[in-house]
């Protein structure tokens, strides 16, 4: 098969018929180098996005009380729900629930460390509250059990707090007070994937404790046991019946009890993703099938002009086969150099590109605290299916040149002889 | 000498009709005919009277639907297209009107192309395809590509190309054609001298004293073979060209 001799012919005859081999090699060229911005464009965006999602975990779901809108056994609507630490007791232990945290809301959030104040957010939480939202922690630790359990004055600050307040001094240890009343800072931390971080953290049962809580919880932040959408509403679905029963209001009444849950969102954005995914591959089919009436174009042209060649060479004695062989090789020849070139500049372009997000991303992340904000990330294609489209247009060519070539091939020297 | 009387063409009743949609032209109607080795044989007629048909059949180049057709003693008939290239290359070197190069090789790849199909190293054909070039006198033209050549340079080397595979006979088709007096009578004299080294030539022309300095003629006719004139009478005929010339 391989035989030092032809590969030089056909090398002479691509060398002296440059516009013919550019032709056939920039067809090819083309649709590999479209199709590799096309998929990776595509996995840019999707990877940007879903990079953004992860700022909670994805399985997150919320709770919050409220007003009963609907009539139940014989009470009338407009009953206030009010959620208890018992609450919390009962949902942590439902099947499917992961992690569960309780906050209960307290007003007026004036932080103030020495002369330095401002306005930010508490957050009373359980430990778990950590791996429901993602949060980060870059010093020191987050609220654990025995804060909760000892209801002691502990914070965790959010890294803009810890700026505003500190100034790169050292915090932890030191006290601040959240609404005149001293905390001891014990952590400081970012919350995953987001950009502002001007929420501090302290026990649930401190809150209760020093801002007339009593027992009363407002919300609820869990993580759940699912993998697909079905799953995740039915747990959702038997964490209302259950509050409900207790509470006593209708298991539908979404005023009573709100809830979010965060896997319908993601799901039905990964659907979305899908669908654009699939969109993608149409353009890029459309591409390759451009790319192989391209060639087969190219190859039929190139055939009917290389007629009276074959004739001549048919005349002086080549067989049909070597014909064939010959201008099939040709073909496959430079396709394949073509294909390659288009790979290597396509996946070449992606690189740049990704190397400037990248870049626009450390920028954004530095000016937001470590947290950069960017839709596309990561715009690369996977190798194999770069590789199986620049094979199939190789493939392509060859079989449109073939077809020609075979008919070219059969007909005999002295009508290809006279083709002018 | 008794070699020298080998048979090398023998036609038996040859027929040939193209089939155009639902016409069919019937070309050759009977064709009959023997040629010895070392022969120097045009082949004449008017146009359509099926000379340059006859030559493709006899260089393989066709295929003919009737009779049967003896090439230095094999029967050529529905040959498979790689039977015929391989025949086409050991037997048969071709001279074309249009002479045929391959326009994008030079004077010496082309002359070398049909060493190539006959698994010669591209080194060793090359240097034999110089060999040929310089006895055309046209080694400094080795580098040249056809369209930088004259047409007596490019019939000469496709004579060279025809020569190279040491074939046992030449076909050439109205060589001269496409040239002028003396170019054509260097190129009829390259072929005579061919001839006097035993090949068998046979060449398709419309010009009497082209046909004039061959040893046979064979005058066609409407598919048929109308007269054979030999070596003797070639005087003879001569004169009645000349007498033919007058009345036309």
């Amino acid at each position: 098969m391989f035989d030092i001799d032809k590969w030089q012919e056909i090398l002479a005859t691509i060398k002296k018929n440059k516009m013919r081999t550019f032709l056939t090699g920039f067809s090819v060229a083309w649709g590999i180098f479209m199709l590799m911005i096309l998929l990776g464009s595509g996995n840019g965006l999707s990877n940007g996005v879903s990079q953004n999602f992860m700022r909670d975990a994805v399985n997150a779901m919320w709770l919050w009380s409220g007003e009963t809108s609907i009539p139940y056994q014989g009470m009338k609507e407009g009953r206030r729900i009010q959620l208890t630490n018992d609450d919390y007791d009962i949902i942590k232990d439902l099947p499917g629930i992961e992690y569960t945290s309780g906050r209960y809301y307290i007003s007026g959030n004036t932080f103030s460390y020495g002369s330095e104040y401002g306005n930010y957010t508490a957050i009373t939480c359980h430990p778990e509250l950590k791996e429901v939202e993602s949060i980060d922690i870059i010093d020191g630790r987050f609220i654990n059990q025995i804060d909760i359990n000892k209801a002691r004055k502990s914070v965790v600050l959010g890294e803009d707090i810890y700026d505003a307040l500190f100034k790169e001094k050292d915090a932890i240890g030191e006290y601040i007070r959240v609404n005149n009343i001293p905390f001891k800072v014990v952590g400081i931390c970012k919350e995953g994937g987001g950009t502002r971080n001007r929420n501090a953290y302290i026990p649930v049962s401190t809150g209760q404790k020093v801002f007339n809580g009593s027992n009363r919880l407002n919300n609820f932040a869990l993580t759940i046991n699912a993998n697909t959408l079905e799953e995740s509403q039915a747990i959702e679905a038997q964490v209302r019946e259950t509050l409900a029963r207790k509470h006593k209001f209708d298991s539908s009444d979404r005023s009573a009890l709100g809830s979010y849950n965060k896997l319908e969102d993601v799901i039905q954005t990964m659907k979305i993703f899908q669908a654009i995914n699939i969109f993608i591959w149409i353009i890029g089919i459309g591409t390759l099938i451009a790319g192989v009436v391209g060639v087969s174009n190219i190859m039929l042209i190139i055939v009917k002009e290389r007629t009276k060649e074959i004739g001549i060479r048919k005349a002086i004695g080549a067989s049909p086969a070597s014909v064939i062989g010959l201008i099939l090789l040709e073909s496959v020849l430079i396709t394949t150099i073509a294909g390659y070139i288009g790979l290597v500049l396509g996946a070449g372009l992606m690189e740049g590109i990704n190397f400037i997000v990248e870049q626009q991303y450390a920028a954004s992340a530095a000016t937001n605290g470590g947290n950069g904000e960017t839709l596309f990330r990561n715009p690369t294609v996977d190798l194999n299916v770069a590789i199986s489209a620049t094979m199939l247009l190789v493939f392509a060519g060859t079989l449109a040149g073939y077809i020609p070539a075979k008919r070219a091939a059969k007909i005999k020297p002295i009508e290809a002889l006279r083709d002018e | 000498m008794g070699r020298k009387q080998k048979t090398m063409i023998s036609l038996n009743n040859v027929h040939k009709s193209y089939v155009t949609g639902s016409n069919s032209l019937h070309v050759l109607k009977g064709i009959d005919l023997e040629i010895k080795q070392g022969e120097f044989v045009s082949i004449m007629g008017s146009s359509g009277s099926g000379k340059s048909t006859l030559l493709n059949i006899l260089g393989i180049l066709d295929n003919y639907d009737q009779g049967s057709y003896y090439l230095n003693g094999t029967l050529v008939k529905n040959m498979s297209e790689k039977k015929a290239a391989q025949l086409r290359n050991e037997l048969v070197g071709f001279v074309f009107q249009s002479f045929n190069l391959i326009s994008f090789k030079n004077a010496m790849e082309n002359v070398a192309l049909p060493l190539y199909y006959q698994g010669v190293p591209r080194k060793k054909r090359n240097k034999i395809a110089l060999e040929y070039l310089d006895k055309m006198g046209l080694l400094e033209w080795a580098e040249h590509l056809p369209n930088e050549m004259s047409g007596g340079q490019k019939q000469r080397v496709a004579i060279a190309r025809s020569l190279i595979s040491k074939p046992k006979i030449i076909f050439a088709d109205e060589p001269t054609g496409a040239l002028d007096t003396s170019t054509s009578y260097e190129v009829m004299e390259i072929l005579k001298e061919i001839n006097n080294e035993g090949i068998t030539v046979i060449l398709v022309t419309h010009e009497h004293d082209i046909a004039a300095m061959t040893h046979k003629i064979i005058r066609l006719n409407d598919g048929v073979i109308a007269e054979i004139i030999k070596n003797g009478d070639l005087k003879h005929w001569k004169h009645q060209y000349a007498k033919e010339l007058e009345t036309a």
